[in-house]
C-alpha cells in the first residue's frame, strides 16, 4: 500500500534521524578520579579562584539560605520548570570531589556534566565558555579546597520533553557558541578585559539581556534588559531607564558598595552580586564597570540633558514635581501614604536623613516594568548580616494591594516623566502571590 | 480627615493629619504606651503592633492606611491584673532588663504564634530578627516565647477527665 | 597606697553575732577617708556605704503614722533591677512585704545625693546604706516598742509591719513613730537580720517594674503625659564643627500647630502642640537652616589610632612594682579598640517645665544632682530652684544623650514658661551626638621564666577621658551651641582604683615585677564619655588576650596558666567553676572550624568576679563568628537578687558580643556617619548564642559587689581567645568583624 510505504519511510527517517541526533549529541562520561588533596593545590590559584567565584556569584546559586556554602539545593524557577543547583563542594559522592580538571572544564565550557549529561543553561555555561584555561583551573583549585558537604539536591522538575537532558544538545545547536570571544579591535585592552570579565565569569547578560521563547539570550538585544527570580534586570545599554545615565565611576561605586547616591541601592538578586564584588580586587570591578558603562554612555543627548537638569534641580533643593502627570484632582491616598511611610528616609531634601535617595533618581520608579518597585516596597532591602549597608523595611504587612498600587502610582507621577504604569493593583496582587516569577 | 479603625477591639474615629504614623496616634491620641519610638525608620522593631494579623512598624504606617482595619497592641494582650499568656510568660521568665524593646518583641511573637502554634527555635529567632535589644535580653525573650507557645498549646488542648491539662 | 579589702576581712556575719566593736568598711571611699585622715585628729569610724555622705536615718526611711513606709535612694532604675533589689533589702530588714514599701528613686527634692548611678556602685553604696539604715530604723522601733510594752527588746519580734511580743501583743510600726524618732544619725554598725533567716534577700523576687512594661503601663519618661504638655524637637547641626549661619523659619512658624521657633546661637528648636507636627516642623526647619562647617575638622578614620598616639598625653605610672626583669621568653602585643556607642534603643527624652522661676525636669540622666548643678550653671539659675526627678528611660549603659536632652528641654521650657515641654531625640540625634566609648590603644609586654611563670610585666594604655558627665554646663551638648557658648571643661582622669581608661589596667594576677602606665589624652577628636565598663572593656580584652598569648608561649593550658598566677581564692573559685561547668579539659581540641576561649576579671579589682568560657564556630567562607555556648561563673558577694545577677551577666555577655564582633563608629572628615542601625549594625537574633549559662557563687554575709559591668571585658577576651583557638590567628583590633576574621584565615 502506498500510504503504508510512506509511513514506513517516514518512520525510518525519524528513527535514523533520532539515532543520528543521539549519536551526535551523546557525550562520554569522564572517568572518576581520586579527590585531590587540598594541601597539594597551589595556594595562589586558590586565591584567584576565590576572586573568580566571587565575581561569578557561584555561592549564591549553589547554596540554599540555610545550607552550607556551595552544597547546592537552591531552587531556580525557569519558564520550563524548576531546576535545583548542584552540590559543587569536593564531596566525593554528592559533590564534584571526584571530578577531574577535564570534567570540570567541560562542564564550564561545554555545559556537559561528568557523566556525559547535558546541563541546563540555568547554569550559564554560555558565558563560562569564554573563560581562559587559567581561570578555569583557578576555579577548580578553589572549589576543590572548599569544605566537602554531603548533600544531595532535590531532583529537577522540568517539563517534558525538556526533562530529557539530551534535548539540550538541540538547544545548544541553535543557540550556544563555544569558546572564547576574539578581542574587539575597535576598543582598547582595558575594555576587552572588561568584556572578558562581564560576559564571562560575571555573566551580566544572563540577567540583563532578554531571552527568546526557548530561553536563550537574544544576541541582537544585548543588555537590553531581562529578568531574574521575579525581578526585572534593567537595560544597561542606551535604553537604560536610569534617570541619570551610568558612568564607569558611578557603576564602580555601586557594584562595590551596593549603593550609589545618584542611583540608589541594589535590590533583589543584584544585592548579593554587589556583596561578592565588594570582596574582589578593585581593578577587576573597575574593568567590568568601564565595559558596561560604555553601553550606557550611549544614552541620547536628550537623556543626558534631562539628567543634568534633574541633578541641578535636586541640588537646588527644588521641590516641584519631576513628573509630568498632574497630581491635582487625583486620589491623594498615594501622596498621604508617601508622606507618612516614605518621607522619613526618602525626603526630597539634601539631608538624606534615613539614607534613602530622592526617588526622582530611582531606576525602579522610572522603569517600564513596575515589578521592581513593587517588590522593593513589599519586601524592603536588607543588608548582609552584621554589615552596614542599605536598609529599607518591607511594607507587605502594612499595606493592602490597593494601597501599594496607590503609593506606586503617586510615586510614578511625582518622580518620573515616563507614562503611568498600567494595571497596578493587579500587578501588585500577582507579585505578592508569587506569580511573575521568571 | 477622619479615619475609623479598631484598636484592641475598640473602635476609634481619629481626626488628624492622615499621614500621621500610627505610632503617634496610639501614643498621643489614645494614650497607649506599648508601642515605642525607637528609630522611626523601620530598623529596630520597638514600635511593632499587629494589624490584621500582621506584625508591622507603626512608626511608618500612616493612619490613612488603617480605615476599617484591626490593630492590636500589647495592651490588647492582657492587663497586670489579668495578663495574657504571652505577658505571663514574659513575667515568669523575667524577660526584660530596661524593657524598652519588649512590647515590640511581644507583638511580633503574638503574630507568629497566631500562625504557628509550635514554632521551632529557628523560626522564633528568624521572626524576631527585625527587633533590636541592646541590653542583651535575647535568651530570656526566646525562652518567654517558647514558654508562651507551650502555655497556649496546653490551654488549647482539651482537659483530661481528672481536670489535669 | 589604699589598702584593698581582702577576703577574710571581718564580715558582717561577725557583726550579727555581736562580735565586739569592729570597724567594717563597706566602701572604698570610707577606706580612703580613713587613710587620708590618718595622723589627723581621731574621728568617728566611717558609716556604711552612702550613709557616710547622708548620715541621717530619715534621709533613707520614713514611716508615717498610718504605717506607710517610704524608702529613699539616690540611685536610679536603669533596667538593671536596682529598685527591686533595694526593696528586697529594705523589706527583709523591716520584715514586711515588698508591697508595703514605696521606693522613691533619685529626686533632688526628696532623696539623698548619691552622685551617679554608675560604675556598678549601686549595691555597694545605696544597697549598703539602705541595709544599715533600715536595720537601724527597725532597732529604734523595737527599742521604742520595748519601752512601751515593758518587754526587753530581745524578746520582741518584727513581722507584718508591727512589733510583736511572745504573748501576742503587738504595736504597728505606725504607732511607734512619733516626732523625729528616725531623725538621728546612723551608726557604723547595725544589727542585721541573720542571713539564714532571709525570706526575701537572696531569693528570686520578680522585678517590680516588669509588669507595667509588658502590659503597656506608664513605665518610662517617654510615657509621661502632663496637662498642657507640648512637644519640641531640636534641629541639630550636621557635624561637630557646624555653626548656624542662617535660619529661615518663616514657613515653619506658620505651620499649623507650631507654637514657637527657639533660636539661641546655633541652638535651634521648634515647639508644637502635638508630636507629629513637631517632627514635621523640625524637618522643615532643618531645610531652612544653613550651616558653616569645617570640612576637615575630624581625623581620617583610617588613621585614627596613629592620630591619637600623636596627641599630647599625661602619663601616669599607676603601678610600679619590683624591678624590671628579663626572662627566657618575651612576648609583646598591641591591642586596639574603635569608638563604640551606647546605642540606647529608645533615644533620649526629657520633660521640663519652668513655672514661677522654678524648673522641674523629668529625666533619665544617671545623676540628677550633677545634672541640676550643670543646668543651674547653664541657665544662670540657683540650683535650689531646679528639681531633677529621675524617671526611667531605655537602657543608657553609661553617659548617653539623657543629660543633653534634659538641657534641651530646660532651654526650650525657659522659652515657653508655664508649659511642660517634652523633647524626644530622633534616632540620628542619639547616634550622631551621644558621647562614645573612646578609641583606645594598649601595649603589653611580658617575660616568662623557664617554668612558664611571668617574671616581668609592662602595660601601657592610651585613652581619652571616660567621663565628660555634667556637673559642668560645658558638658551639656546644647550649652556648646548657645550664642554665649559654654566650653568643655578640661577633662581629668578618674583616679585609681576606679580609673577611667586605666580601669582594670592592673591585672589581678601575681606579677612580681610590673609597670603599668596610663597615657591620658585630653584632646578628644570625637565626643566621648563613660560607656559601660569604661576602660575595663578594652583593658580586660587586651590583658586576657595577652594572657592567652603568654600561655601559648609557655606551652600551658590557658585556664591552668591563669590559676598559676592567682592567689585570690574567690578569683580561683570563679575560674574553676566556669572551667568545670564548661567542661574545659586540658588539650582538648574542639571540632574543625570551632574553638574555645577563656577569660577572667574582677571588675575594677574590687567589684564582682567573672570568669567566662566560650565555644565559637567560624564560618569559613564569610569569617562570621558564631558563639555556640558561653558559660560564666560569677561572685557578687552576697547575692541579693540572684536572677538580677544572672540577667546582668547574660546581658553583659550578649552586649559585649555585639561590641566585639560588629561595632565601630564611622566618620568622615567632617561628620559622624554612623547615623542609624543601617550604618551602625548591632547584634540581632540570628547571631545570639545558642546557650548561655550563668553560675552564681553566693557568699552570704559578704559585701555586695556590683555586677552590671563584670561580664563585658571577659566576654570580649573569651571571644578573641576562642577565635584564636579555632583559626590559629590572633586578632587584636576590636571589633573582630567577619571581614577581619576572613582576612586572617584567608581563602
Amino acid at each position: 500500500m502506498r500510504i503504508g510505504r510512506i509511513l514506513l519511510a517516514l518512520l525510518a527517517i525519524v528513527v535514523i534521524g533520532t539515532a543520528g541526533f543521539v549519536a551526535w549529541a551523546w557525550e562520554p562520561p569522564v572517568a572518576l578520579v581520586d579527590t585531590p588533596d587540598p594541601s597539594s593545590i597551589d595556594h595562589e590559584r586558590v586565591q584567584r579562584g576565590a576572586d573568580l567565584a566571587a565575581m561569578g556569584n557561584c555561592a549564591v546559586c549553589h547554596t540554599t539560605e540555610a545550607g552550607k556554602p556551595y552544597a547546592g539545593g537552591r531552587k531556580l524557577p525557569t519558564p520550563f520548570g524548576t531546576v535545583y543547583a548542584t552540590n559543587i563542594t569536593p564531596d566525593p559522592d554528592t559533590g564534584i570531589g571526584r571530578w577531574s580538571k577535564g570534567a570540570f572544564a567541560r562542564a564550564m565550557r561545554e555545559g556537559v556534566g561528568r557523566a556525559g549529561e547535558h546541563l541546563y543553561p540555568a547554569f550559564p555555561y554560555d558565558h563560562f565558555t569564554r573563560l581562559s584555561d587559567d581561570d578555569v583551573d583557578d576555579l577548580y583549585a578553589f572549589l576543590m579546597t572548599r569544605d566537602p558537604v554531603r548533600a544531595q539536591p532535590p531532583a529537577n522538575d522540568v517539563m517534558f520533553p525538556l526533562n530529557i537532558r539530551m534535548t539540550m544538545a538541540g538547544w545548544k545547536l541553535l543557540f550556544f557558541r563555544k569558546g572564547a570571544q576574539p578581542a574587539d579591535s575597535n576598543h582598547d585592552q582595558a575594555w576587552n578585559r572588561g568584556r572578558y570579565q562581564a560576559d564571562g565569569i560575571a555573566h551580566c547578560g544572563a540577567c540583563h539581556t532578554p531571552r527568546n521563547a526557548l530561553g536563550a539570550e537574544k544576541k541582537n538585544r544585548y543588555l537590553a534588559g531581562g529578568s531574574a527570580e521575579g525581578w526585572h534586570a534593567p537595560a544597561l545599554n542606551a535604553e537604560s531607564p536610569a534617570p541619570v545615565p551610568w558612568t564607569a565611576k558611578t557603576l564602580l561605586a555601586y557594584l562595590r558598595a551596593g549603593f550609589e547616591p545618584l542611583h540608589g541601592a541594589a535590590a533583589g538578586p543584584m544585592a548579593p552580586v554587589t556583596h561578592g564584588l565588594a570582596r574582589v580586587p578593585e581593578q577587576d570591578v573597575q574593568a567590568i564597570a568601564r565595559y558596561i558603562a560604555s553601553f550606557s554612555e550611549q544614552a541620547s543627548p536628550e537623556r543626558r540633558h534631562e539628567a543634568t537638569k534633574l541633578i541641578g534641580r535636586l541640588n537646588r533643593h527644588a521641590r516641584e514635581s519631576v513628573g509630568s502627570a498632574s497630581l491635582a484632582g487625583t486620589d491623594q491616598t498615594g501622596a498621604v501614604l508617601f508622606a507618612g511611610a516614605c518621607a522619613s528616609c526618602h525626603a526630597e531634601t539634601p539631608q538624606r536623613r534615613g539614607g534613602g535617595i530622592n526617588l526622582a533618581l530611582s531606576t525602579a520608579v522610572n522603569a517600564p516594568d513596575a515589578r521592581n518597585a513593587i517588590r522593593v516596597v513589599l519586601d524592603g532591602i536588607h543588608p548582609e548580616q552584621g554589615r552596614s549597608g542599605p536598609m529599607m523595611p518591607g511594607f507587605a504587612g502594612a499595606f493592602t494591594d490597593q494601597q501599594v498600587a496607590a503609593l506606586l502610582g503617586y510615586m510614578r507621577a511625582r518622580f518620573s516623566t515616563q507614562p503611568a504604569w498600567n494595571d497596578l493593583p493587579d500587578r501588585v496582587r500577582r507579585v505578592r502571590a508569587g506569580k511573575d516569577q521568571s | 480627615m477622619t479615619v475609623t479603625f479598631t484598636v484592641n477591639d475598640r473602635q476609634h474615629q481619629i481626626d488628624t493629619d492622615p499621614s500621621t504614623p500610627l505610632l503617634y496616634v496610639l501614643r498621643d491620641d489614645l494614650a497607649l504606651n506599648g508601642a515605642k519610638f525607637g528609630c522611626g525608620l523601620g530598623q529596630c522593631g520597638s514600635c511593632t503592633v499587629v494589624v490584621d494579623g500582621q506584625a508591622v512598624y507603626s512608626c511608618l504606617l500612616p493612619v490613612a492606611a488603617l480605615e476599617g482595619r484591626r490593630v492590636t497592641t500589647v495592651e490588647g494582650l492582657g492587663t497586670t491584673a489579668n495578663p495574657g499568656p504571652l505577658q505571663r510568660a514574659f513575667m515568669d521568665e523575667q524577660a526584660a532588663q530596661c524593657g524598652y524593646c519588649i512590647a515590640g518583641m511581644m507583638m511580633r511573637a503574638h503574630a507568629l504564634l497566631q500562625q504557628h502554634a509550635s514554632p521551632s527555635d529557628e523560626q522564633i529567632r528568624s521572626a524576631l530578627e527585625p527587633h533590636l535589644c541592646r541590653c542583651g535580653t535575647h535568651m530570656r525573650i526566646l525562652r518567654a516565647v517558647r514558654r508562651a507557645a507551650q502555655g497556649m498549646r496546653s490551654a488549647a488542648a482539651p482537659a483530661n477527665k481528672d481536670g489535669t491539662p | 597606697m589604699t589598702a584593698l579589702p581582702r577576703p577574710g576581712d571581718p564580715s558582717r556575719r561577725a557583726l550579727v553575732a555581736g562580735g565586739g566593736a569592729l570597724v567594717v568598711s563597706f566602701s572604698l571611699r570610707a577606706f580612703a577617708q580613713e587613710t587620708q585622715n590618718a595622723g589627723a585628729e581621731p574621728q568617728s569610724p566611717p558609716l556604711p556605704g552612702s550613709l557616710q555622705k547622708s548620715p541621717m536615718l530619715d534621709a533613707w526611711i520614713r514611716i508615717d503614722a498610718d504605717g506607710s513606709i517610704t524608702v529613699f535612694t539616690g540611685k536610679a532604675e536603669l533596667g538593671q533591677g536596682i529598685k527591686t533589689a533595694l526593696l528586697q533589702i529594705a523589706a527583709e530588714q523591716l520584715s514586711v512585704d515588698l508591697s508595703a514599701i514605696t521606693l522613691v528613686t533619685a529626686d533632688t527634692n526628696r532623696t539623698p545625693d548619691e552622685g551617679y548611678t554608675a560604675g556598678s556602685h549601686s549595691m555597694q553604696d545605696s544597697g549598703t546604706a539602705i541595709l544599715h539604715a533600715v536595720a537601724q530604723a527597725r532597732e529604734i522601733l523595737m527599742a521604742t516598742a520595748a519601752q512601751q510594752l515593758g518587754v526587753p527588746a530581745e524578746r520582741l519580734k518584727a513581722a507584718g509591719g508591727a512589733v510583736l511580743t511572745a504573748d501576742g501583743r503587738k504595736i504597728a510600726y505606725g504607732e511607734l513613730v512619733a516626732g523625729d524618732v528616725l531623725h538621728v544619725r546612723s551608726q557604723p554598725e547595725s544589727r542585721l537580720k541573720e542571713t539564714s533567716g532571709h525570706t526575701v534577700m537572696g531569693k528570686a523576687v520578680p522585678r517590680v517594674d516588669i509588669p507595667a512594661k509588658v502590659t503597656g503601663g506608664v513605665a518610662y519618661v517617654q510615657d509621661l503625659r502632663m496637662p498642657g504638655m507640648v512637644h519640641a524637637r531640636v534641629v541639630r547641626p550636621p557635624g561637630y564643627s557646624a555653626r548656624l549661619q542662617d535660619l529661615d523659619a518663616t514657613t515653619v512658624e506658620r505651620m499649623p500647630g507650631v507654637i514657637k521657633v527657639v533660636r539661641d546661637g546655633s541652638f535651634v528648636a521648634v515647639i508644637a502642640q502635638r508630636e507629629y507636627p513637631a517632627v514635621q516642623a523640625m524637618r522643615a526647619l532643618a531645610d531652612g537652616a544653613t550651616w558653616t562647617e569645617n570640612p576637615e575638622s575630624m581625623p581620617d578614620q583610617k588613621d585614627v589610632f596613629s592620630h591619637l598616639l600623636d596627641l599630647p598625653s599625661q602619663d601616669t605610672a599607676i603601678l610600679d612594682r619590683g624591678q624590671p626583669a628579663s626572662g627566657e621568653k618575651t612576648v609583646e602585643a598591641d591591642y586596639r579598640r574603635a569608638y563604640q556607642m551606647h546605642g540606647s534603643i529608645g533615644p533620649s527624652c526629657a520633660i521640663a517645665q519652668m513655672e514661677n522661676e522654678t524648673l522641674t525636669v523629668w529625666t533619665h540622666a544617671q545623676g540628677v544632682y550633677p545634672l541640676r548643678k550643670a543646668l543651674a550653671e547653664m541657665l544662670k539659675m540657683p540650683a535650689e530652684h531646679i528639681r531633677c526627678i529621675h524617671t526611667e528611660g531605655s537602657g543608657c549603659y553609661g553617659h548617653n544623650g539623657a543629660d543633653d536632652v534634659a538641657a534641651d528641654a530646660a532651654l526650650i521650657a525657659r522659652a515657653l514658661p508655664g508649659r511642660p515641654v517634652r523633647v524626644q531625640w530622633m534616632r540620628e540625634d542619639e547616634h550622631a551626638w551621644e558621647p562614645y566609648g573612646p578609641a583606645m590603644i594598649a601595649r603589653a609586654k611580658a617575660a616568662l621564666d623557664r617554668d612558664g611563670s611571668i617574671v616581668d610585666w609592662e602595660y601601657h594604655v592610651w585613652s581619652n577621658t571616660h567621663s565628660t558627665r555634667p556637673g559642668a554646663a560645658g558638658n551639656l551638648l546644647p550649652a556648646l551651641h548657645l550664642a554665649a557658648p559654654f566650653t568643655h571643661p578640661p577633662p581629668r582622669p578618674l583616679p585609681q582604683p576606679e580609673g577611667g581608661g586605666d580601669r582594670n589596667a592592673i591585672p589581678l594576677y601575681r606579677l612580681p615585677n610590673a609597670r603599668v602606665v596610663h597615657h591620658f589624652i585630653p584632646m578628644m577628636p570625637l565626643r566621648v564619655s563613660a560607656l559601660r565598663g569604661l576602660g575595663a572593656y578594652t583593658n580586660i580584652f587586651s590583658l586576657e588576650s595577652f594572657m592567652d598569648e603568654l600561655a601559648a608561649a609557655a606551652g600551658a593550658d590557658p585556664v591552668e596558666f591563669r590559676l598559676r598566677h592567682l592567689d585570690d581564692p574567690r578569683a580561683r573559685d570563679v575560674i574553676q567553676a566556669a572551667a568545670e561547668r564548661f567542661g574545659w579539659r586540658r588539650g582538648e581540641r574542639p571540632a574543625k572550624g570551632r574553638g574555645r576561649g577563656f577569660a577572667f576579671a574582677r571588675y575594677k579589682n574590687l567589684a564582682a568576679y567573672a570568669a567566662i568560657a566560650m565555644e565559637v564556630e567560624i564560618e569559613r567562607e564569610s569569617g562570621r563568628v558564631r558563639i555556640l555556648r558561653a558559660v560564666a561563673a560569677t561572685d557578687s558577694g552576697e547575692a541579693v537578687n540572684p536572677d538580677g545577677i544572672r540577667n546582668q551577666i547574660e546581658g553583659g555577655i550578649i552586649q559585649s558580643a555585639s561590641w566585639t564582633l560588629y561595632e565601630a563608629v564611622t566618620f568622615d572628615r567632617a561628620r559622624i556617619t554612623s547615623r542609624d542601625w543601617a550604618s551602625y549594625p548591632i547584634l540581632r537574633f540570628s547571631a545570639v548564642p545558642r546557650e548561655i549559662e550563668v553560675h552564681i557563687i553566693d557568699r552570704p554575709g559578704e559585701p555586695f559587689l556590683g555586677t552590671g559591668e563584670a561580664a563585658q571585658g571577659p566576654a570580649a577576651a573569651a571571644i578573641a581567645n576562642a577565635i584564636a583557638d579555632a583559626t590559629g590567628k590572633r586578632l587584636r583590633e576590636l571589633p573582630l568583624t567577619a571581614d577581619r576574621v576572613k582576612r586572617a584565615i584567608g581563602v
